[in-house]
């Protein structure tokens, strides 16, 4: 028999998320402050299925547009030209380049994406009470949450070339509507994580060796 | 539940859900509001977007999908989008996203080109794609007609449709050193270029397409020349020398001018893209067209150098015609040489305008005319046009001591009698003198003559003491005549008294009268005496 694992709820108890003290919670409430670092406290985070998904839901819709308009519109002397993060990835894709194409790459359009799809995937499989491969998901979530920042260095580039580059009238780089969206799937992403509440991930489990037990 | 179950371990209690809430959470706002943000960019972007096109083209050089630009009058738009081979290979098919509202730029007779540095002559245009890399040009048709399927032109045209003016298409069988935008000249003023020029499918002569702007199309009319202003036209003829040119420019890269020849009758401006005749030079163009050009051959005994086809045949110096070709012929039976050439007429060229009739009734006429012209002793001759460059022509002249003959109309083409050339002629003279001359026996003569100077001269002495003497009697001659003159004065006394004598001898005359009538009426009296007076 497997053996089973306790959770701070089963007993009635909440755990803050930024000390880590475990205490009751004041009837009749579910929610409370934690009386040593006064972290508002809950069994697990509010509606967080919903807050997530809604939050992911809006990153991906996000996602379309962030990618098919141009992030940056250079123009000089000989013309202006909008290119979109891929058409970016292109025109850095050479014998020479083709490191800071990949990181472009991986940070501009895989990493958001994966961001999406893998929080996707934690969402299905916790609401489902799927209580397989909890440890890589957990471990996923944690990648998920520790990489999301990163993408927003597209964002700063973009804006800091926009800034620098105003070399008027030989040449200026606009940044394009795309940005925004960029910045947008960004920040969704980050908040639908901070929304996602990995517990829910043993929730699951633990209904699932009640229901055996 | 059974009861016997210890109670252990604890039942799990239900777990604390909220429920407070069955509404849906105000979060979902971020994706409506995200979706709509989405929707509206898309619809803005679909909006804003013109029409796509394609294009082909023959090749693909400079073009680059994504990048290159549609341009008109240096405002982009539209962007090349996609680039393909046409499914034959032959072509480029490129693909184009336009501004929007450009539909009214893309009718029916549109016309795509790809601006190119382009380095003539006469101009130098596009340079600025040098550095921009090349784009596409255009020209908005007239018509209401919308299309979206365009034909590229191979070349950038040299004038586009906001230009006002006229296009003329001209034949010539030699480009000359023409090209696209090569200058079309009037009075030595730029008015226009050549736009275009082709082969004719049956090789034989190109058409060259020229543009003339406004307000200088309005002169040319449907008897105005064009001519190749090609750089230096230096023609040596039997007429000289000349040097002609239209401007620096056209020394350089050539050129067309036009004019209206001063006699011909005011007419309206040409329709566009008449057909006119590029003539060599301006003297060709000038000359009238010939109208019914007749071929007659002239059979020469003497040498035909200077002759070159092209050369005048000249009646009393009007030209009337001109020398087509020249050859030799041998006569098997006699071995004699004699060379045949064949020159065309052109009646027009004398100012004579042949219209009505029918076709026999002018041949009837022509040949009536010449052959009278024969009967009369017209001859032709060859003459040197230029004693410098040697150049000869053909004239036609009256030889009133010329041989008769007749005209054989019946051989084609048609036979007319020559005299000798004028040179030949008098060579031939000044030769039967100098034989003349060479025949005399003058070594003889001179020795004869020697004698006769000597002997001639001896007289001479002889006559000049003759001479001396004579003057001598001539003095003494003179003496007498003197005194004589003296005699004859009117008051003299020798006349007078020859006067009394002279008296005095009539009445002694008288008297004999008297006396003889006497005795004619009485002839006794002589014996007997005068009777005594009557009683």
């Amino acid at each position: 028999m497997m053996t089973r694992s306790l959770t701070a709820m089963d007993h009635g108890l909440q755990s803050c998320e930024v000390c880590g003290l475990l205490s009751r919670p004041a009837p009749p409430a579910d929610e409370g402050r934690c009386p040593r670092c006064g972290e508002a406290i809950e069994f697990r985070k509010r509606a967080s299925f919903e807050y997530t998904w809604a939050f992911l839901i809006a990153a991906a819709i996000c996602y379309i547009p962030a990618n098919v308009l141009p992030v940056l519109t250079t123009t000089t002397a000989t013309g202006s030209v909008s290119d979109t993060i891929l058409q970016g990835v292109v025109l850095l894709w050479s014998p020479t380049g083709w490191p800071l194409a990949i990181i472009v790459l991986v940070a501009s359009i895989m990493i958001p994406s994966a961001k999406i799809v893998a929080l996707a995937y934690l969402l299905i499989t916790a609401q489902r009470g799927s209580i397989k491969n909890n440890r890589q998901r957990i471990r996923l979530y944690r990648m998920v949450e520790f990489i999301g920042r990163w993408s927003m260095v597209d964002v700063f580039v973009d804006t800091f070339t926009a800034a620098l580059i105003q070399l008027q009238p030989l040449m200026s780089v606009e940044p394009g509507p795309g940005l925004i969206f960029f910045a947008a799937v960004v920040v969704l992403t980050m908040l639908a994580v901070e929304s996602f509440d990995p517990r829910l991930i043993w929730d699951a489990a633990a209904l699932q060796e009640v229901a055996h037990a | 539940m059974p009861d016997y179950e210890p109670p252990l371990p604890p039942v799990p209690e239900s777990r604390a859900v909220s429920q407070a809430r069955t509404r849906p959470s105000v979060v979902w706002l971020i994706p409506i509001v995200a979706a709509l943000a989405g929707v509206w960019v898309a619809v803005t972007r679909i909006l804003s977007e013109g029409p796509t096109i394609t294009i082909v083209f023959q090749s693909a050089d400079g073009l680059e999908a994504g990048k290159t630009k549609i341009k008109y009058n240096g405002v982009d738009i539209g962007t090349v989008t996609a680039i393909r081979l046409s499914d034959d290979h032959e072509h480029v098919i490129t693909t184009a996203q336009m501004a929007p509202k450009t539909q009214d730029f893309l009718v029916e007779d549109t016309k795509f080109w790809v601006v190119r540095p382009r380095i003539s002559g006469a101009n130098v245009t596009g340079l600025g794609t040098l550095i921009s890399g090349a784009y596409i040009g255009l020209e908005i048709g007239s018509s209401k007609q919308p299309k979206r399927d365009f034909v590229a032109l191979e070349t950038e045209p040299i004038v586009t449709g906001q230009v006002p003016g006229r296009f003329f298409i001209l034949k010539t069988a030699d480009l000359g050193s023409l090209d696209t935008g090569t200058p079309v000249y009037f009075r030595r003023l730029q008015v226009g270029q050549v736009t275009s020029y082709k082969l004719d499918k049956d090789g034989k002569l190109l058409t060259v397409q020229v543009f003339v702007r406004a307000p200088y199309d309005q002169y040319v009319n449907p008897e105005t020349r064009f001519w190749h202003a090609s750089g230096v036209d230096v023609s040596l003829t039997a007429s000289g020398l000349q040097v002609r040119t239209q401007s620096m420019l056209s020394i350089l890269i050539g050129g067309i001018a036009f004019e209206t020849p001063a006699t011909a009758p005011l007419e309206p401006p040409a329709e566009a893209n008449t057909v006119f005749t590029l003539f060599s030079d301006r003297t060709t163009a000038f000359e009238p067209a010939a109208q019914h050009p007749q071929t007659y051959v002239l059979i020469f005994k003497d040498s035909v150098r200077g002759l070159v086809p092209g050369a005048p045949v000249e009646f009393r110096g009007i030209p009337i015609g001109e020398v087509s070709d020249i050859r030799a012929q041998v006569d098997l039976k006699t071995f004699r040489f004699s060379v045949p050439v064949t020159i065309e007429l052109d009646p027009r060229r004398l100012g004579v305008n042949v219209v009505g009739g029918a076709a026999g009734d002018l041949e009837a006429l022509r040949r009536r005319l010449i052959d009278s012209l024969i009967s009369h002793g017209v001859r032709a001759q060859l003459r040197t046009g230029n004693l410098l460059t040697g150049a000869v022509y053909v004239a036609f002249d009256v030889f009133p001591n010329a041989p008769p003959a007749t005209v054989d109309w019946s051989q084609q083409p048609v036979r007319l009698p020559t005299v000798p050339g004028q040179l030949e002629a008098t060579e031939e003279t000044v030769e039967n003198i100098i034989e003349k001359v060479n025949k005399m026996p003058l070594q003889q003569i001179g020795e004869n003559l020697n004698n006769s100077i000597a002997n001639l001269n001896l007289t001479l002495i002889s006559a000049r003491n003759t001479l001396s003497s004579a003057t001598e009697t001539f003095v003494s001659a003179r003496n007498a005549l003197t005194t004589a003159n003296g005699i004859v004065q009117p008051d003299s006394a020798q006349l007078q008294r020859l006067d009394q004598t002279l008296d005095e001898l009539t009445r002694a005359a008288r008297s004999v009268r008297v006396l003889s009538d006497y005795l004619e009426q009485h002839p006794e009296a002589l014996l007997r005496g005068k009777p005594g007076k009557p009683k």
